[in-house]
């Protein structure tokens, strides 16, 4: 009892400060979780970034670069060609990582990758020497419906400024269906060897590029794990896999090769009076 | 907010100091040595950013990057150790020059104190002085402060927030690092939430953002918790009660132990709020403060 009565005597002096300790801890504590889970739910909401905000040479997977980025812009000092830029609060790129606009100012693909030396952080990768192994993104003609090229015209821009040229960007020839006489020699993009790099989008000469650079994420379909096929597996194994095939004769075709069922395999066209055969010699 | 003005108007007559601190200081000791420190600080302030600026501005490239992380001369990496914190919480680890970056960053504020960095670097300093500066003129009374602890729980939560995000969160919305950055990069829209800022510590928090929320200051507190460079009371018996240093100091509760001697008996500051600004130093007309380390307990 002796040992109780200080307390007793004032009974609300230990107690209220406690109290109010305790009130203010809670009310700074959820102050702060209610913040805090804010800030996260806007950090996943907006890690979403436009398709055609390109990261600098050597970027780690979105998610792994916005943790490893620390937002200093040592990469964008180091760019010479001022490709490269901090994302501002309203660009709708995490405020403060680096990026670039291909069709602004596409990569120059320096060989020594300045904006990877100068990275303190692993947020842009060292393990990438070489720039032609850069993946920024990939070089995707978008739109055959304006694309020159597809209205059989040779403008090949995209075709010449691309840096790997005749490997990343092929012309393939194809035949002009619409005057049924030219050829179409079409741009393709082979991922392969595509760096992402936006030379090609950048010299573009529409007014709105035909060929873009998007994120592989959105360039790329993925195959199926156990997809094979057959025409590889045929020639990796040295030979059929299922063994020779029982080839039934059909009426008719007997002499043919397997599988060809043209009606006159012998018919040539007529030769027209002019066009292709006009004579005509520059 | 005409009726607060109109309550405010005998009190100014009544206790200038409160509105005008400083005052007698700049009376017994010159204007110049009633403001040594602020303008040092500000000094410090204005040439750490013009480091900065002369590179994009003038082609000097003396610094490169941001206060987040930089390279002075080619040569010196500079980390922000509680940012790299960040980035480990979610994940990665940084390369060697961050983490050599953070440690010579780390070792100066263990030294000299953490919340250096608040007072004689960070650039939001200047927008909530001004803020507090104004709040102090407009005689503004009253809004809601938040509790001290706030900033680390912030602190903590930050870094859980990483943790879980799996990004740094909170530089979404850091206004100390978008300052920063804006100043030297390009804004964008983030100088509305500057503006913010300084609008919450007018209207809202006196001294609120520097002193009560922000987890960047709570982590350079808890740095320089044990540092050397410390501000000593040193000459309390002289102190006439005239409360300058209290109006001006922006963690005014770390004075009141060592001036007047409540629950301690040496003269040092040694909470780890005080940021060491030195503004006590300035506005005492009786020279009660002096700067020191934490060794020196002497009175005189």
């Amino acid at each position: 009892m002796n040992t109780r009565r200080p307390a007793s005597a004032e009974p609300d002096r230990p107690i209220q400060p406690r109290r109010r300790f305790l009130k203010e801890m809670a009310g700074a504590a959820g102050g702060a979780c209610l913040l805090s889970m804010g800030v996260g739910m806007i950090a996943s909401e907006a890690s979403a970034r436009p398709a055609t905000a390109l990261r600098p040479p050597g970027a780690l997977a979105e998610p792994d670069f916005l943790a490893a980025c620390v937002r200093c812009g040592l990469c964008v000092r180091d760019c010479p060609f001022d490709t490269l830029k901090l994302a501002e609060l309203g660009d709708n790129v995490a405020t403060g990582t680096p990026y670039f606009d291909a069709r602004a100012v596409p990569c120059e693909m320096c060989e020594d990758i300045p904006c990877v030396a100068a990275c303190p952080t692993a947020a842009l990768d060292r393990d990438l020497t070489d720039i032609g192994q850069a993946r920024m993104g990939l070089a995707v003609l978008i739109d055959q419906e304006t694309c020159l090229n597809f209205l059989g015209l040779r403008c090949d821009v995209c075709y010449r400024v691309c840096p790997v040229i005749d490997k990343a960007i092929t012309l393939e020839l194809v035949h002009n269906p619409r005057s049924d006489r030219h050829a179409m020699l079409l741009p393709t993009v082979h991922s392969d060897a595509c760096t992402g790099c936006g030379k090609c989008e950048h010299a573009c000469v529409l007014p709105e590029a035909a060929i873009k650079v998007l994120p592989h994420r959105l360039a790329q379909g993925k195959s199926a794990a156990h997809y094979r096929k057959g025409w590889e597996e045929k020639e990796r194994a040295g030979g059929s896999l299922i063994g020779e095939q029982t080839q039934l004769p059909m009426r008719g075709l007997e002499d043919r090769n397997y599988g060809d069922t043209r009606v006159a395999p012998d018919y040539r066209p007529a030769t027209p009076d002019g066009g292709l055969d006009s004579g005509w010699k520059p | 907010m005409s009726a607060a003005a109109g309550t405010e108007r005998p009190m100014r007559s009544r206790r200038p100091a409160i509105e005008r601190p400083g005052h007698e200081a700049v009376a017994t000791k010159g204007w110049l040595r009633a403001h040594k420190w602020l303008l040092m600080r500000r000094l410090s302030q204005a040439l750490i950013l013009a480091a900065f600026l002369a590179g994009p501005w003038l082609g000097l490239w003396i610094v490169k990057g941001n206060l987040s992380s930089s390279l002075t001369l080619d040569f010196l990496p500079l980390t922000d150790p509680y940012l790299l914190l960040q980035s480990i919480a979610a994940g990665q680890w940084p390369y060697r020059e961050a983490l050599l970056g953070a440690g010579i960053v780390l070792a100066f504020y263990l030294l000299a104190g953490g919340r250096v960095y608040c007072s004689w670097v960070c650039p939001m300093n200047i927008v909530t002085d001004a803020a507090a500066w104004l709040r102090r003129r407009l005689g503004l009374k009253g809004g809601k402060v938040p509790s001290a602890h706030t900033r680390y729980w912030l602190l903590g939560l930050t870094l859980i927030a990483a943790a879980a995000t799996g990004s740094l969160a909170w530089e979404w919305v850091n206004p100390v690092s978008m300052l920063h950055r804006g100043l030297i990069f390009g804004f964008g829209l983030s100088w509305g939430i500057v503006l913010a800022v300084f609008l919450y510590d007018l209207l809202i928090a006196s001294r609120g953002w520097c002193g009560h929320v922000c987890p960047m200051g709570a982590f350079y507190g808890l740095l320089g918790s044990r540092s050397l460079l410390r501000v000593s009371a040193g000459r309390r018996t002289e102190c006439n009660d005239c409360m300058d240093c209290f109006a001006v100091c922006p963690e005014p509760q770390v004075i009141r132990p060592a001036l007047k001697a409540a629950g301690q008996s040496h003269p040092l500051i040694l909470d780890k709020d005080c940021t060491n600004c030195g503004r006590c130093i300035d506005v005492c007309s009786k020279n009660v403060f002096r700067l020191t380390t934490r060794i020196d307990r002497s009175e005189s």
